[in-house]
C-alpha cells in the first residue's frame, strides 16, 4: 500500500492515516460461521447480521460512501473512498453485505433520484441497515435486457406491477429494489422506466421471493414475482421512458467502470476456505501428488500454471495501468475489460486446480477427503456466476467490440 | 523498493512516446516501409539489408539510441519505462534499424562496471551496436556461446545477431579460462567476417558472424552477471517492441473490417469477428500492462525484474502469435496476399515472438523462480 500512500493528496493521506487507525482497533473478530466466497451467496441471517454489524461499524466510522456529499448520508470527500477500500482490504476485513446496494443503487439513486428520496434512502443503504437487491433480468430477458416485460400501468398516483424477475441475489434478505420496469409495450428501449421498490414491506401482499438453486445446491439467488403490486410514483427515478439511460448508470457502475468508486471491503481469509488465485493454485500443486511427484513437478501442469499467473498479473497491471492516461490509447479501453477478465481468469483457474487435483477432483464438499474442503469445486461451478451474470461474457466481447474498436453494432 | 503507482511514467517519458509516434508516423508510414522492404517476393531471394539510414541518424541525433546510456558515460539515463514507451512506437512502425540491439548491448555494458565505459560513450557518440551472444543451437541461455577468447584473440561464429549489417559494433560473448568474458568489436574489423542469414521478416537483418583471431576490447571478464542483470531489459524492451506492432496488427485489421462489406453488413458487425478480435486488444493489453509493469520493476524493483519481464515476453510472443494469425485470417483473400502490408507485421511478429525465448521457455524459467527449479534432463 506504500507505493498509492506515496501518490495520496493531503487529504487523502490524513485520511488514510485515520482509516490505518481506525481499522486497527476496530476490524471486527474473526466469525463463528463460515463466509460464503462472496457476499451474493449469504444465505443464513447468522452470515448477515456479522457483516452488517461490520457494515454499520464501518459505515459510522466514515469508510463507506466518503465520496458521497454529505446532505445524503456520505463523508463528503473527495476520491477518498479508494483510500478506504485500500486500507481495508489490507487489513483484510469481511466484506460488505449490502453489495449491490453499495455497487448498484447507490450511484443510481444518487445521479437519479429526487433528493428527498437520496436522503432518506442512501444513509441506511450506507449503513448496510437496508439491504438492497437487483431486478433487472427476466426468463425473457436476459443478455437482450431491453426485452424486459414486468409491467408497470398507471392507475393515478400510483403504478400496478405484474411480472416475474430472476437471478435475484440478496432478495430474501432486501428491504430495497432497484427495478427496471416497462410502462409502455410499444417501444423496445424508450418503453422502460426505472423504480425503487419497498419490497420486504410487500412481501405477502404484491410480493413473492422464491429460492433458486444453483448448480453447486447452494441457494443464495432468488425469483421475485409481482403481483398486482401498487407502488407509489414518488418511487420513479428520472423521467417516465427513460429506464434504459438510468439502467446504463447501474450497469457501468456495476463493472467497476463508472464516476463513483464503490465502497469494498475485503481480504478476510476464510477458515478451511481461499480465494481462486494462481498462487493458492501452486500451493495445491505442490501437495497434490501426480505420478508420485508433487504435481507443481509436473513440466505440463507448471507450463499451465504459469499461464495462469501471467493472465492474473496482467489483469492486476492492466487496473494499474487504467489509471495513467499517458499508457492508454483509449479511456474505457481496460476498465471495460476488468469484469470480463476477472471472471474468465478465476474460472480457468479453478478449472486447472481440479486437473491438479486428480482423482480427489471426484470428491464434493460433503467428503472428508475433497481436496481443499471442496472449496475447488465450489469455486469453479461458481464462476459460472461470474461469466453470465452483469453481462455474459459474450456481452461483455460484443461492448469492448463496439464500444472501444468501433466494430459495428451487433442489434 | 516499491513501484510507484503510475510505473515511474512520468511527463518526460510520455512526452518521448508521443513525439516518436508522431516521427514515425510523419515519416514513415506503412506504404513507404512496404516500399523500401518488399521489392523482391520471391521465396529464393537473397540475402537484402534494406532500410533507411538517414532517418536513423536523425533519431541519433534526437538522442534516442543512447535514451539507456547512464548520464555519467555521457548518455541521457532515461528510465526503462521511458525507453519502452519509445520501443512501443518503433514496434508500431515496424522501422528496421539496430535500435534494439544498441538499447541491448547498452544494458549489458551499464551492467560491466568501469570496463563497460568506453563502449557506452561509443554508443553515446552514436554508434549502433548488437549482442553477438547466441550459439548455433539457438541456445537462449546466456553463456551458451561458441566463440572462444584465448591470448587476445576472438575465434568462432556468434549465430543469430540482429540486425549486423547495420550495426557499427558488436558485443561479443566468449568462453575463457576463467567462465565468460564479454568484447567489444567494431563490425568492420580485421578478422570479423559476417554471413547474411536469409531470413522471412523483410524488416530486419540477421547474419552468423565469424571471429579469426580478432584483436579485440575486453569489457567485462564476469560477462554472466552482467548479462544476468541485463536480460530482463532485452525481453521487456523486445515485448514493448511486440506490443506496439501488435497494437498496429489490430487497428489495421478492425479499419478493414469495419470498411469490407459481406451479406449487407461490415464484416465487423459479426460476432464470429468481432469476439477475436477483441481477444487480440485482450492479449495485447495484457501484454503492455506486464511490459510497463517489468520495466517499472528494472527501474525500482531490480529484485522482482527478471521474473516479472519472463513474464512480459511470454505474454508478448503469445499475443505475437495470435495477433499475427488473426490479422491475416481476417483480412479474408487480400491478407493472403503480398501487396497487402499485413504480411510484413506478420513476419516481424513471427521472428519477434521467438527471438530470446519463446513464451513456453520463458513460463519455464518463471516456473523455477516462482515455484522452484525443476530437474532437466542435461542439466
Amino acid at each position: 500500500m506504500s507505493e498509492s500512500a506515496s501518490k495520496d493528496s493531503p487529504e487523502q493521506a490524513e485520511f488514510r492515516q485515520y482509516c490505518r487507525t481506525w481499522l486497527a482497533a476496530n476490524r471486527p473478530p474473526d466469525p463463528q460461521v463460515r463466509l460464503p466466497l462472496s457476499p451474493l451467496e449469504i444465505m443464513t441471517t447468522e452470515q448477515l447480521s456479522y457483516l452488517q454489524a461490520w457494515q454499520k461499524a464501518a459505515y459510522d466510522a466514515g469508510l463507506v460512501g466518503c465520496d458521497y456529499p454529505r446532505e445524503v448520508g456520505g463523508g463528503g470527500r473527495k476520491d477518498c473512498q479508494r483510500v478506504a477500500n485500500e486500507e481495508m482490504l489490507s487489513a483484510r476485513t469481511p466484506y460488505f453485505p449490502n453489495v449491490i446496494g453499495l455497487g448498484m443503487a447507490a450511484p443510481t439513486v444518487f445521479y437519479h433520484a429526487q433528493e428527498a428520496l437520496k436522503q432518506r434512502l442512501l444513509p441506511r443503504l450506507f449503513s448496510g441497515e437496508d439491504i438492497w437487491c437487483q431486478g433487472f433480468s427476466e426468463p425473457g430477458a436476459g443478455s437482450d435486457l431491453a426485452s424486459v416485460q414486468t409491467f408497470a400501468e398507471r392507475k393515478g398516483d400510483k403504478w400496478v406491477i405484474n411480472g416475474h424477475k430472476v437471478w435475484t441475489s440478496l432478495a430474501h434478505f432486501a428491504e430495497w429494489m432497484i427495478l427496471l420496469l416497462r410502462t409502455d409495450k410499444s417501444h423496445k428501449y424508450d418503453g422502460l422506466t426505472y423504480f425503487v421498490v419497498p419490497i420486504r414491506a410487500a412481501l405477502g401482499s404484491g410480493v413473492t421471493v422464491r429460492p433458486l438453486i444453483k448448480i453447486t445446491g447452494e441457494t443464495g439467488f432468488n425469483e421475485v414475482i409481482f403481483d398486482n403490486l401498487e407502488v407509489d410514483d414518488s418511487y420513479r427515478l428520472d423521467e417516465l421512458g427513460k429506464g434504459w439511460q438510468v439502467a446504463m448508470t447501474t450497469l457501468l457502475h456495476e463493472r467497476g467502470a463508472g464516476e463513483l468508486q464503490t465502497p469494498r471491503a475485503g481480504g478476510l481469509r476464510n477458515k478451511g476456505g481461499h480465494v481462486t488465485s494462481a498462487s493458492s493454485l501452486i500451493e495445491f500443486a505442490r501437495t497434490a501428488e501426480r505420478d508420485g511427484r508433487a504435481a507443481a513437478e509436473d513440466p505440463l501442469l507448471r507450463d499451465r500454471m504459469m499461464q495462469q499467473l501471467i493472465r492474473e498479473v496482467g489483469w492486476t497491471q492492466s487496473q494499474r495501468r487504467s489509471r495513467v492516461p499517458a499508457l492508454l490509447d483509449h479511456p474505457m479501453r481496460l476498465q471495460l475489460q476488468n469484469k470480463l477478465l476477472g471472471s474468465e481468469i478465476s474460472q480457468d483457474t479453478a478449472a486447472l486446480a481440479l486437473e491438479v487435483a486428480g482423482a480427489s477432483a471426484s470428491l464434493y464438499l460433503g467428503d472428508e477427503n475433497a481436496p481443499a474442503g471442496g472449496q475447488w469445486h465450489l469455486a469453479y461451478m461458481n464462476s459460472y456466476g461470474m461469466t453470465i451474470a452483469a453481462g455474459t461474457s459474450e456481452v461483455q466481447r460484443n461492448i469492448l467490440g463496439e464500444r472501444v474498436l468501433g466494430l459495428a453494432k451487433s442489434k | 523498493m516499491a513501484q510507484p503507482d503510475n510505473f515511474g511514467f512520468g511527463e518526460e517519458a510520455a512526452l518521448l512516446k508521443a513525439s516518436a509516434r508522431k516521427f514515425f508516423s510523419d515519416k514513415f508510414p506503412t506504404a513507404t516501409l512496404h516500399a523500401l522492404v518488399a521489392g523482391d517476393h520471391r521465396p529464393e531471394r537473397a540475402s537484402e539489408c534494406l532500410w533507411d539510414p538517414d532517418l536513423w541518424r536523425e533519431m541519433v541525433g534526437l538522442g534516442w539510441t543512447m535514451l539507456a546510456v547512464p548520464e555519467s558515460a555521457g548518455g541521457v539515463g532515461m528510465p526503462a519505462v521511458a525507453v519502452a514507451g519509445l520501443v512501443e512506437e518503433l514496434g508500431r512502425a515496424a522501422f528496421p534499424c539496430p535500435l534494439l540491439g544498441t538499447i541491448n548491448a547498452t544494458y549489458v555494458l551499464a551492467a560491466c562496471g568501469s570496463g563497460g565505459a568506453q563502449a557506452l560513450a561509443d554508443i553515446a557518440a552514436g554508434k549502433s551496436a548488437s549482442l553477438a551472444i547466441t550459439n548455433r543451437a539457438g541456445s537462449w541461455s546466456p553463456g551458451d556461446t561458441d566463440v572462444s577468447w584465448s591470448g587476445g584473440k576472438l575465434n568462432g561464429t556468434a549465430w543469430y545477431v540482429q540486425d549486423a549489417r547495420k550495426a557499427d559494433r558488436l558485443l561479443v560473448s566468449a568462453r575463457t579460462p576463467a567462465g565468460l568474458g564479454l568484447y567489444w568489436v567494431a563490425t568492420d574489423a580485421a578478422g570479423v567476417t559476417v554471413h547474411p542469414d536469409v531470413i522471412v521478416d523483410l524488416t530486419r537483418d540477421q547474419a552468423h558472424v565469424s571471429f579469426d583471431d580478432v584483436a579485440a576490447t575486453e569489457v567485462s571478464a564476469n560477462g554472466l552477471a552482467a548479462l544476468g542483470q541485463a536480460m530482463p531489459a532485452i525481453w521487456t524492451v523486445l515485448a514493448a517492441d511486440i506490443v506496439g506492432a501488435a497494437e498496429w496488427q489490430l487497428q489495421t485489421t478492425v479499419e478493414y473490417v469495419g470498411t469490407r462489406q459481406q451479406f449487407d453488413r461490415p464484416l465487423g458487425f459479426f460476432q464470429a469477428v468481432k469476439h477475436p478480435l477483441v481477444n487480440v486488444m485482450l492479449q495485447i493489453d495484457q501484454a503492455k500492462s506486464l511490459v510497463y509493469n517489468a520495466a517499472c520493476a528494472i527501474d525500482s524493483e531490480p529484485a522482482r525484474a527478471a521474473q516479472y519481464a519472463h513474464m512480459a515476453k511470454a505474454s508478448a510472443s503469445d499475443a505475437a502469435a495470435f495477433a499475427s494469425g488473426r490479422s491475416v485470417q481476417l483480412h479474408g483473400g487480400i491478407g493472403f496476399t503480398w501487396e497487402c502490408f499485413v504480411h510484413l507485421y506478420f513476419k516481424r511478429q513471427k521472428h519477434s515472438q521467438m527471438l530470446w525465448g519463446d513464451a513456453a521457455w520463458h513460463r519455464a524459467q518463471l516456473a523455477d523462480i516462482v515455484i522452484g527449479p525443476l530437474a532437466r534432463a542435461g542439466a
